[in-house]
């Protein structure tokens, strides 16, 4: 029986008088791969970012590999091993490309395990991370010179330079083309060859499905739904509240 | 240590006076910063051009100060449309950092204080009315009509704009805007309008602030700069956007400046203020009456 | 270029610089001077927290006078320790004073840096924008307190008696020379601190801090505790810089210790030379500070004054990058095309 990496326990979080997430539990097994759907607004993003720190979490709690995270600092639960790409993508706009992802590696990767060789090594982990998500031949460029779906790329090789224990994927191939897609899940698959548990957030049913082990819903803010991908989607419930649509 | 009731007496009464006042003073950044988000650290400098202004014409023409406010408020309304038109072209369109329009308003202040240094010089200014002088005593309760008519006005003035802000279509617009732009462009009103107006509405308050402060204290170029501190920390404090929280935290920061003073000396009362805005940021920085 | 590189470089056009004013002798090209290289280091380390990390410090002037009135302190104390020390302690200090100058600039950069690393502990965990205005009423407050401190003269001033010449080593200099080349020497070091900082891995950190907060701290970046590194050396930067001031000209009163050129300037010309590299602040510096020398002299203070903030204002503006940005700007268009 494998451990859960990751635990989350009665989670709420409101935004004033709005409830953004209600009495959420979750639970993911070391190495598993876990797609969350939901409509848009149902609260997905905001339940990334309380797991992760960028938000505070009112009640329940988060613990990771063991450790309970909450009050930690978003720096902290990285180091810790928890990655995770935005939904709208934030890069670092005065940076090049590579530099982009150059800073998760330093801060993160290398902190972590200091062994370091000289610079190149850097400068070429950071040309190997850009490679794996097609986006080598800019490294030099500007993000104000990508595009939407290149800058969703860059968001996902950040995540990955902080090589983490748990990568979450926040929508990261919306916009992209069929092979595009395709590439991507590949890219995610190979990543959880090599014991990366993943989470993936995502519209696209069809790389969810091929994608998912296990699959969450979120409605306005609760879980309606969790379990085998086939079961969730032939829930009535869920296909009323989403994939009715 | 025994303290003379009717000397704790008369600071609170000072204390509540000079919060009236200082509630005319923030409630121009209520609305810029609280409601627009936009960091107007330059709107003490308007303060105290009001209060110039008021003094040329009261030296020259003799007119009531506050009178003279009033006349001036449509070029300080058009002050701020304009301003507001400079800030939203270079900054706000393009989203950027907040650096630069932290930047735009300092340099606004700046140019402000030392036009005024090369204009009037150094030297204070003060104005001549009919209520400078009097004190009413009602038994032994000092009330210095100095103080007591801009608080007056000043209370009417923020009750006009409560008023204004949410009884009016426009008000309310202005309101909406604070809360959710994308929302307003759903209903077709035109939110850089929206916004223009009411930056204006908000520096336009500052000609009255600065008749206020006139009439209160005598004044010089860079009096303004110890308004930043306490503008801000009543703005947080009240709540942000809040007219009403903005009155209550402007009346509490007046009475503990007044105690300090009374009890400590005035010289200390630039620190109250920055105390008060470390205390709210740190304790409680959704304000008394929070979002 | 490796940074040992660079200092030496540094160091080198230093020593060209004041063989130089040294050979031309002027006295009135070693007071300018000093004003503009005091620039360089404020505008330098301004631009450590306010153009690498995007938090802008409006009380540039209390950390220059907290270096000021550190050396107005520590010289009345010297004057007399026996008056406020207790007599064995006194006793052990006495031979230490009058302290030189260099002492005074490491002392006067350790009590800035104090000061600023707890002034951004307490406001650092907020919006930039918070951090601004505090550092705003900061400025007042610490100018209040001084005009209430009768030991370093309160509103009055404090005089400081300037000696005529110094010898070390066999050699004599006048002491506005001396003045003059510790500023200098401490103008090279602000430079390549920031160079240092730039290209290594804070400067990466920070720029991350600057673009995108949030974002940093989800790749790791522990924000606020370079957020405190940034505020303290900036802040220390700053207290040297003011240390050596009060030799310099004799007279402080809190009125032109916590002027209005000081939080102007420190502003204006990293904004103006450019904010993202160490070469910005420097020319900045040299081009404002140089100006405005020349139009004290020829027009009036309040009007040079006046003509910063409008260059602010307009540069902010219109050209954000500042002078190295347009530069930049113009060879990227021309290699694009």
């Amino acid at each position: 029986m494998t451990d859960a990496i990751l635990q989350v326990n009665g989670l709420g979080k409101r935004f004033g008088g709005f409830v953004a997430l209600e009495d959420i539990d979750l639970e993911v097994r070391q190495g598993e791969r876990l797609g969350l759907i939901g409509p848009n607004g149902s609260g997905k993003s905001t339940l990334v970012n309380c797991v992760c720190g960028t938000l505070r979490n009112e009640t329940g709690s988060v613990h990771f590999a063991g450790r309970q995270l909450d009050g930690l600092a978003a720096h902290r639960r990285t180091h810790m091993g928890l990655a995770r790409s935005f939904q709208l993508p934030r890069p670092f706009m005065s940076l090049s490309v590579a530099d982009n992802v150059r800073v998760p590696l330093v801060y993160t990767a290398q902190a972590r395990a200091p062994a370091t060789g000289p610079a190149g090594r850097l400068d070429e982990r950071c040309i190997e991370l850009l490679r794996l998500v097609g986006l080598d031949g800019k490294a030099r460029r500007s993000p104000r010179d990508l595009t939407q779906v290149e800058m969703r790329k860059l968001e996902l090789a950040r995540a990955m330079a902080a090589e983490p224990k748990l990568l979450i994927a926040d929508e990261a191939m919306a916009g992209l083309s069929h092979s595009e897609v395709e590439d991507i899940v590949a890219l995610l698959l190979r990543l959880n060859a090599e014991g990366i548990t993943i989470i993936m957030i995502e519209h696209i049913m069809r790389a969810v499905m091929s994608f998912s082990q296990r699959i969450a819903v979120l409605v306005s803010g609760r879980k309606i739904a969790d379990g085998k991908p086939q079961e969730v989607v032939d829930n009535p419930d869920v296909v009323r509240a989403y994939l009715g649509q | 240590m025994a303290i003379p009731f009717d000397l704790l007496v008369n600071a609170i009464v000072a204390g509540l006076l000079l919060g009236g006042f200082y509630a005319a003073v923030t409630v121009g950044i209520s609305v810029s910063f609280g409601m627009l988000d936009i960091v107007n650290i330059a709107h003490p400098a308007f303060i105290v051009l009001g209060s110039y202004l008021a003094y040329l014409l009261n030296a020259s023409a003799g007119v009531d100060p506050i009178l003279a406010a009033v006349i001036l408020l449509p070029a300080f309304y058009a002050l701020g449309a304009a301003i507001y038109q400079v800030y939203f072209v270079a900054f706000e369109k393009h989203g950027q950092e907040a650096l630069r329009g932290l930047a735009f308003f300092f340099g606004l202040l700046f140019i402000s204080e030392v036009g005024l240094i090369l204009t009037f010089g150094v030297d204070y200014r003060y104005v001549d009315a009919s209520y400078i002088g009097p004190t009413w005593r009602i038994g032994f309760v000092d009330l210095p009509l100095r103080m007591l008519v801009p608080c007056v006005v000043s209370l009417l003035m923020v009750l006009g704009l409560h008023l204004y802000l949410t009884r009016s279509f426009t008000g309310r617009a202005i309101q909406a805007v604070a809360q959710d732009q994308l929302a307003l462009q759903l209903l077709a009103a035109n939110p850089f309008r929206i916004k223009r107006m009411a930056f204006g509405i908000s520096v336009a308050t500052a000609a009255l602030a600065g008749a206020f402060l006139i009439i209160i204290q005598p004044v010089e170029p860079s009096i303004g700069r110890e308004y930043i501190g306490r503008v801000f920390a009543i703005c947080v404090l009240g709540g942000m956007g809040s007219l009403p929280g903005t009155v209550i935290a402007a009346v509490l920061l007046g009475i503990v400046e007044s105690f300090t003073s009374t009890f400590y000396g005035p010289s200390w009362a630039p620190a109250v203020s920055f105390g008060f805005l470390l205390a709210t940021l740190a304790i409680r920085p959704a304000g008394l009456l929070g979002r | 270029m490796r940074s040992w590189t660079f200092t030496l470089l540094a160091l080198a056009a230093g020593a060209v610089i004041l063989a130089l004013a040294l050979a031309i002798g002027s006295d009135y090209l070693f007071f300018a001077g000093y004003v503009v290289l005091q620039f360089v280091v404020l505008a330098t380390a301004w631009n450590v927290l306010g153009g690498y990390c995007g938090y802008v410090n409006f009380g540039s002037a209390a950390f220059f006078a907290i270096g000021v009135y550190t050396t107005v302190a520590l010289q009345k104390l010297g004057a007399n320790p026996a008056r406020y020390l207790p007599d064995a302690l006194s006793g052990l200090l006495q031979p230490l004073f009058p302290l030189s100058i260099p002492s005074l600039v490491v002392l006067g950069g350790l009590v800035a840096g104090v000061v600023g690393l707890g002034m951004g502990y307490l406001t650092l965990r907020l919006r930039g924008v918070f951090f601004a205005i505090a550092t705003l009423a900061m400025a007042v407050v610490l100018q209040t307190l001084v005009i209430n401190w009768p030991f370093v003269g309160g509103a009055r001033g404090a005089y400081i008696i300037r000696p005529e010449s110094i010898t070390f080593a066999g050699l004599t200099l006048g002491y506005i020379e001396y003045l003059f080349a510790i500023m200098l020497l401490l103008a090279i070091g602000a430079l390549c601190l920031a160079r240092l900082i730039e290209k290594s891995r804070l400067g990466y950190g920070f720029a991350a801090i600057r673009d995108d907060e949030t974002a940093a701290e989800a790749a790791g970046v522990p924000t606020l505790r370079l957020k405190l590194i940034a505020t303290t050396i900036s802040g220390a930067l700053m207290g040297m810089a003011g240390a050596p001031y009060p030799y310099y000209i004799g007279y402080v009163e809190p009125g032109g210790s916590f002027g209005l050129q000081y939080a102007v300037n420190a502003i204006a010309m990293p904004m103006i030379g450019g904010t993202t590299t160490w070469a910005g602040p420097l020319i900045g510096a040299l081009l404002l500070g140089s100006l405005q020398q020349i139009a004290t002299v020829t027009i009036s203070s309040a009007v040079n004054l006046l003509l910063v903030g409008v260059l602010l204002v307009v540069f902010v503006v219109v050209a954000p990058k500042g002078i190295i940005g347009l530069v930049l700007d113009r060879r990227r268009m021309r290699l694009a095309s």
